[in-house]
């Protein structure tokens, strides 16, 4: 009797959210790229950009050209690894509130391939496997869900992002089944690994980072467009196919 | 419902006849193909991979660089678009000024990636027309990451087969720059000589 109830109850937590979101995904579908840039707070946002090109300055850039070399080394790809596979539950859960099931599966599969004999996500025989998996996170479930990207936004520590991509990151670290299922301290270990991971990355890209922060006229205006570019093809929105390139001009029609 | 299908089909018939006119009638603004745009890319692909496996160093690169984007790239109007609304009270001259000074100045700023391609492989992978021009997809695979996905725009507009777009993983040249120079300019209160001056200077 008691497995009974507990099995409808478990049907009944998984079936909930799936219906929600296939009324949602029903009533609306993933927007279409916005051409313009949606900069309502860029005189507060350049502020805080200015704190955070002094972080990188005096702490970030130091600490990481220090640790790790240009272009990194087996070191610094096992850190980066390790963070990617901790991520692994959230990319999961993700997946499934997209209802991009294949996505969930092979996100699952990762997971448990490069957590066993990735030896604990260290290493990534995933992807020599043929299962590379899809970094997802609830910023692109809002996307599918037909949410906007809203404002442009640049936090302290946190960097480019926007409205919809900050609501996702705070829901992401919310449901994080590592942040709910570990004790403390071990629940930290997700938000640990990831900061060693930034670290790492700043390392390993720092010539490119460098000419973006430091080599450009206005290093604001050109991560915000660095960012939201990059962020529009990630979610699918600048595919070569027709319908979408109406944000590629083309010079010859001037 | 007999009714309606019937239309449905009259109608697809319809469409796929004129679709079938309009692909036998001569299309001189298509004249490209799908294959003579992932040719052009195919040769520019080739000679960034001899570039980058030259062994060269990153001065010898950079003038190799910047000869393969004067012969495959469309710099006039690539450096006229970046320049943007500032482009149509230039006069002749100072456009022309500002071309050369672009091109030497993109052709550092790439090459610096590219050279990071060092001991890496760029595949072309197909091609495909996108409204009046054409769209080459390359992966590029470097040493332990994840290959990223790297597009050209070819046209033949000019005259010649030439890209005048390079997207790396969604974030575009044209793009780009516009921002940078759009900076560039406002910091000399949109004085195009001064530009010239500090892209010269770079």
């Amino acid at each position: 009797m008691n497995v009974k109830k507990v099995k409808a109850f478990g049907l009944r937590q998984m079936f909930l959210p799936m219906a929600v979101a296939a009324v949602l995904l029903a009533g609306c579908a993933a927007p279409p790229p916005p051409a313009q840039i949606n900069d309502p707070g860029e005189e507060f946002n350049r502020s805080v950009h200015q704190f955070n090109l002094g972080l990188d300055t005096y702490i970030l850039r130091p600490i990481a050209t220090s640790v790790v070399r240009p272009g990194g080394g087996p070191v610094s790809q096992g850190v980066v690894n390790f963070a990617r596979n901790l991520a692994g539950p959230t990319d999961i859960v993700n997946s499934v509130l997209q209802l991009r099931l294949g996505r969930a599966v092979e996100n699952t599969l990762r997971f448990a391939i490069n957590t066993t004999i990735g030896i604990g996500g260290i290493f990534d025989p995933a992807t020599a496997m043929g299962v590379a998996g899809k970094d997802t996170d609830f910023g692109e479930t809002l996307h599918v869900w037909g949410f906007g990207e809203g404002q442009y936004l640049e936090p302290p520590v946190i960097g480019p992002t926007t409205s919809r991509d900050l609501s996702g990151l705070i829901v992401d670290i919310a449901i994080n089944p590592m942040q709910i299922l570990l004790p403390p301290p071990d629940s930290y270990i997700g938000t640990v690994a990831g900061a060693a991971s930034k670290v790492v990355d700043r390392g390993r890209y720092v010539e490119t980072v460098d000419s973006i922060l430091y080599g450009s006229a206005d290093s604001y205006a050109q991560a915000r467009i660095l960012y939201l570019q990059n962020r529009r093809f990630q979610l699918g929105q600048t595919a070569g196919d027709a319908a979408s390139s109406d944000q590629f001009e083309d010079p010859y029609a001037e | 419902m007999q009714n309606k299908s019937t239309l449905t089909r009259r109608r697809f018939a319809a469409g796929f006849a004129m679709g079938s006119v309009a692909f036998a009638l001569p299309m001189p603004a298509l004249a490209l193909t799908a294959e003579q745009s992932q040719q052009l890319i195919d040769k520019v692909v080739a000679d960034i991979n001899a570039v980058i496996n030259s062994g060269k160093d990153l001065g010898g690169m950079i003038t190799d660089f910047e000869r393969i984007f004067g012969r495959y790239a469309d710099v006039p109007v690539i450096a006229r678009s970046v320049l943007g609304v500032a482009a149509k009270s230039a006069s002749p001259a100072q456009l022309s000024a500002f071309t050369g000074a672009f091109q030497s100045y993109i052709s550092a700023k790439y090459g610096r990636r590219f050279r990071e391609f060092i001991g890496g492989k760029i595949e072309v992978i197909d091609a495909q027309p996108v409204k009046s021009y054409f769209e080459v997809k390359t992966m590029v695979a470097l040493q332990g990451e994840t290959p990223f996905d790297v597009r050209w725009h070819v046209s033949d507009k000019s005259g010649k087969n030439l890209f005048f777009n390079i997207i790396i993983e969604g974030i575009n040249l044209l793009a780009s720059e516009r921002t940078e120079i759009g900076a560039m300019l406002d910091n000399r209160n949109g004085d195009i000589d001064g530009l010239i001056a500090d892209m010269k200077a770079l």
